[in-house]
């Protein structure tokens, strides 16, 4: 793991918490939307809030998909999950709400997870010799229709 | 009948969110490390091969499918059930999915972080 790495991951983590948070307010002041008026939907979109929301988590998807090509999903998706504390402590300490003994619960779990899955490899590809240089480029598919890489198959 | 739309909209919700994510970290590892990319052959190789590759595009519709059930979902149910119960059941979904589909080592570990993350995210809504 390099700094880079770390960085990326703090980029999943906070783009999502900010992205999430984002969206809910802004489609808490769109209101419900339903399958029989779509322009509603349409609506939700062009609100600020949505909008900002909806840019923040295409930044988050860009860190996603980069911490993807080099960290298992497995690993990904708890190291990350640090955003649900975050948002609960932006929550009890910025905007004083209070935070309850449940939720210090599940902060308290989130985060013990997180510990957890941080301590072990981020990369257990079965044929992985080398971790992080495990998928050479020369064996890569280079156009869409080629074959299937070689874990699919095996 | 409220319950049944709002546990039915959960349920696709979460399927997508699987589906889509498993297909996504597919399509990453066959277009390879970024990093690793980055600095032998510059940005528009790894636009180039993402774009290139098939997975990905599943991948996105497959998440651009969950994300607008999750809109409708939460505008049916109640937001403090909705979210964190797909949240919640997206983790260990994938944890199965990713040991299953993608190969991946599965171990005492990674399965505790998975089941610890998500409860924790079940309790935050309470």
């Amino acid at each position: 793991m390099t700094f880079r790495k770390y960085v990326v991951l703090a980029g999943v983590t906070v783009f999502a918490a900010a992205g999430d948070s984002m969206l809910s307010h802004g489609m808490k002041q769109t209101g419900a939307i339903s399958i029989h008026h779509l322009q509603s939907l349409i609506a939700a979109v062009l609100n600020p809030w949505v909008a900002i929301g909806i840019l923040l988590l295409l930044a988050f998807f860009a860190a996603y998909m980069n911490a993807l090509s080099w960290a298992d999903l497995t690993y990904v998706l708890p190291a990350t999950s640090l955003g649900y504390v975050l948002l609960a402590l932006v929550a009890r300490f910025a905007l004083h709400e209070q935070v309850s003994p449940m939720r210090w619960l599940g902060i308290a779990l989130i985060s013990g997870g997180v510990g957890f899955v941080a301590g072990g490899p981020a990369l257990t590809k079965p044929h992985s010799e080398h971790p992080g240089h495990d998928v050479p480029a020369a064996h890569l598919p280079s156009h869409p229709h080629s074959n299937p890489p070689s874990e699919v198959g095996s | 009948m409220k319950h049944l739309y709002t546990w039915g909209g959960i349920l696709i919700v979460v399927l997508f969110s699987v589906v889509g994510d498993i297909l996504m970290t597919r399509a990453m590892k066959q277009v390879g490390d970024m990093h690793e990319l980055w600095r032998r052959s510059g940005v528009v190789t790894i636009v180039g091969r993402v774009l290139s590759n098939a997975n990905f595009f599943l991948g996105v519709s497959a998440m651009a499918v969950a994300f607008f059930s999750l809109l409708f979902a939460l505008s049916w149910g109640d937001v403090s059930l909705v979210a964190p119960a797909a949240a919640s059941l997206t983790f260990i979904g994938n944890a199965f999915a990713a040991k299953v589909f993608l190969h991946e080592k599965v171990d005492r570990r990674r399965w505790l972080a998975a089941t610890l993350v998500a409860a924790g995210v079940a309790l935050l809504a309470g």
